[in-house]
């Protein structure tokens, strides 16, 4: 058999020669490789934006809610019945070690009124460390205070696009009063602007005061248990599991729960959040993935059908080689060579094609393109791969010709 | 000492039930440096023996040496082997490769035979010039005449130096100043020691042979001597 480097010298003259057609040819390849690359690339952009979005969230968080009690009436729900207390809270966040920080909150959705507009926004009662769990500091003024929470102070925080609702555009919210349910409240900080989050919520609409001022306003006043969702940050994304087996550990001592007790709380992790929205998108990106696999094949059947046009074309060619002394395996490694080229370089050419087409279309629609590097690979590959399954039949045939009548061939 | 020596050698072609005999039982020896033409109407089984000659197709029966090897058994990679060392094909229809230039044709044998590149176009330069046609080693085959092809074919068919040159009516396709051209030049390889075997059904062109064989039906009738026309002339 003759050196490989001697076969490709004589693949790219062939397809040098029929430059039409073996751009034709590939084609297929092209755009097989390029709508591979062009799904693949738009599906992990939406996947890592999801994964942004919920890290917008807050960074290593544990979610711990009351509840999930066994009573006389069945069994409640999270948050159904409260069981975590004061207590238990400054227990976790200075008895446990992988734990950050630690920030309850409560919501309720009410009339903001400012002097000159009414807004019916998000409030959030919360403790200072929401802050520092949600990596979210101020734009302008300042966050309220752990005093503040102590003193029950109406002081609030506010979001920007609940700022531009009450106030305007272009008016400064610092020192402002708004009143929520009677109570007047002053702005002591506006937040920075954070965009939506992984619901499509706008996160910048919202108000955020002391939990005791919440619970005082518009509850019954402090009580013993800690009311709603509490946060829980942990020191590293691979101290979540631990923080939640910790939290458990603590909180059933705490609670005196025996071994065959239920937990009397739940915790759930962003990562599992996580996990169940990207899930989504992977699904829909496998999807699509095998539709553009399945013109990928159509490719190289088309890379199949000009390789038998050619082997067909070349019989003569094939019989002279033949008669001066080409090996069987010569022949077959020349149009097997050739329709590697030919599809090698049209997976190169999908690849930039579907990079291109991506730059071209994604930012019209919003959409986030992330090429990962394996997926050229794979793309390559598989398209390397096509050509030579679709080319082993057109060089068999060549290679098998006998080369009397290849020679005697019109 | 013999360079072919051919021993009962039979070629049956069979299309369903029924038999063809294209060559029966052929004895034949031919000698290292002789110059043979081969005659006979079409049917007669000159090109099966060719074709078996050039390693091209396996005889049925019966043995063929070439040198001292039995080919009539090899493989077709064996073959292709065979054909690459020791065989010059020259056709009727010159059979160049088509926007290929002169000097790339007369290459295309060393590259089944792994020369590199450098020497290959050392030796083509060469093979070209020794047919007249150095300068002409960069038209291809349409830019160049019919006498000028088959010169090219020539320098191809000797480029790997081989003992034995098979031509096939070389001067089937050119008109008869050509075709003594080539006859001429195809005397001068003979004379320097090359075995030059063709096929042709004119007279006057089986005259520059030293040794003339008539085939009819699938065999030999007549293997005669003579003085070969350009042996006279010098």
């Amino acid at each position: 058999m003759i050196p490989v480097s001697e076969t490709l010298r004589l693949a790219a003259r062939a397809l040098r020669r029929n430059k039409l057609r073996s751009f034709l040819t590939t084609l297929g390849i092209i755009i097989g490789v390029g709508a591979v690359i062009f799904i693949q690339s738009i599906g992990e952009g939406a996947k890592s934006r999801v994964r942004a979005q919920i890290e917008s969230a807050g960074t290593n968080i544990v979610m711990l809610w009351s509840g999930s009690s066994q009573g006389p009436g069945g069994r409640g729900g999270a948050g159904s019945q409260p069981s975590i207390t004061w207590e238990d809270l400054r227990a976790i966040q200075t008895e446990l070690p992988s734990v950050r920080a630690v920030a309850p909150q409560i919501n309720s959705s009410q009339p903001v009124i400012s002097e000159t507009n009414t807004w019916n926004t998000q409030i959030t009662g919360t403790t200072p460390d929401y802050f520092v769990i949600r990596n979210w500091p101020v734009a302008s003024g300042a966050l309220f205070t752990a005093s503040d929470q102590a003193s029950a102070a109406k002081n609030a925080v506010i979001g920007q696009t609940a700022a531009e609702n009450l106030f305007g555009p272009g008016v400064d919210p610092i020192g402002q009063i708004i009143r929520i349910r009677d109570a007047p409240f002053t702005i002591v900080g506006v937040l920075e602007r954070k965009g939506q989050n992984a619901m499509g919520m706008d996160q910048d609409d919202g108000l955020y005061i002391p939990l005791s001022a919440f619970q005082t306003r518009m509850q019954r006043g402090l009580g013993k248990f800690v009311p709603g969702r509490i946060s829980v940050s942990a020191v590293s994304p691979e101290a979540i599991p631990r923080v939640r087996q910790e939290i458990a550990e603590l909180l059933r001592e705490r609670h005196r729960l025996g071994p065959d007790d239920e937990d009397d709380f739940s915790t759930s992790s962003m990562a599992e959040m996580t996990s169940m929205l990207t899930s989504t998108q992977d699904t829909m990106t496998l999807l699509l993935s095998a539709i553009a696999l399945v013109s990928l094949v159509v490719g190289g059947i088309g890379v199949m059908n000009i390789m038998l046009v050619s082997v067909t074309e070349r019989t003569r060619e094939i019989g002279i080689r033949m008669a001066v002394g080409a090996q069987p395996a010569d022949i077959m490694n020349q149009f097997l060579v050739e329709a590697l080229v030919l599809s090698a370089i049209g997976g190169a050419l999908g690849v930039l094609f579907g990079v291109g087409l991506g730059q071209m279309i994604a930012p019209r629609f919003g959409w986030i393109m992330e090429t990962k590097s394996e997926v050229v690979l794979i793309a390559l590959g598989v398209s390397a791969g096509v050509g030579i399954v679709f080319g082993l039949y057109p060089a068999r045939k060549a290679s098998q010709l006998d080369p009397i009548d290849a020679l005697r061939y019109e | 000492m013999a360079l072919i020596e051919l021993r009962k050698l039979a070629r049956i072609y069979q299309t369903g039930d029924t038999e063809f005999a294209a060559l029966r039982d052929v004895d034949l020896s031919i000698d290292r440096g002789e110059f043979v033409a081969i005659s006979g109407s079409s049917g007669s089984g000159k090109s099966t023996l060719m074709n078996i000659l050039g390693c091209l197709d396996s005889p049925t029966r019966g043995s063929y040496f070439l040198g001292d090897r039995d080919v009539a058994k090899l493989s077709r990679i064996e073959l292709a082997r065979v054909r690459n060392e020791f065989i010059g094909f020259v056709f009727q229809n010159f059979n160049l490769l088509s926007r290929t230039t002169a000097a790339e044709n007369v290459e295309l044998p060393l590259i089944y035979a792994k020369v590199p590149p450098a020497e290959r176009r050392k030796r083509s330069r060469e093979a070209l010039e020794r047919v007249g046609l150095g300068h002409r080693a960069g038209h291809t085959p349409s830019q160049l005449s019919g006498g000028q092809q088959q010169r090219v074919a020539i320098a191809r068919a000797l480029v790997t130096k081989p003992p034995l040159i098979l031509a096939d009516e070389p001067t089937g396709n050119l008109d008869s100043a050509t075709s003594a051209e080539i006859m001429r030049l195809l005397s001068e390889l003979q004379q320097s020691g090359i075995t030059v075997i063709y096929v042709t059904h004119e007279l006057d062109i089986a005259a520059y042979a030293g040794r003339k064989i008539l085939m009819k039906d699938g065999a030999i009738i007549s293997d005669q001597r003579q003085t070969p026309m350009l042996a006279e002339a010098s």
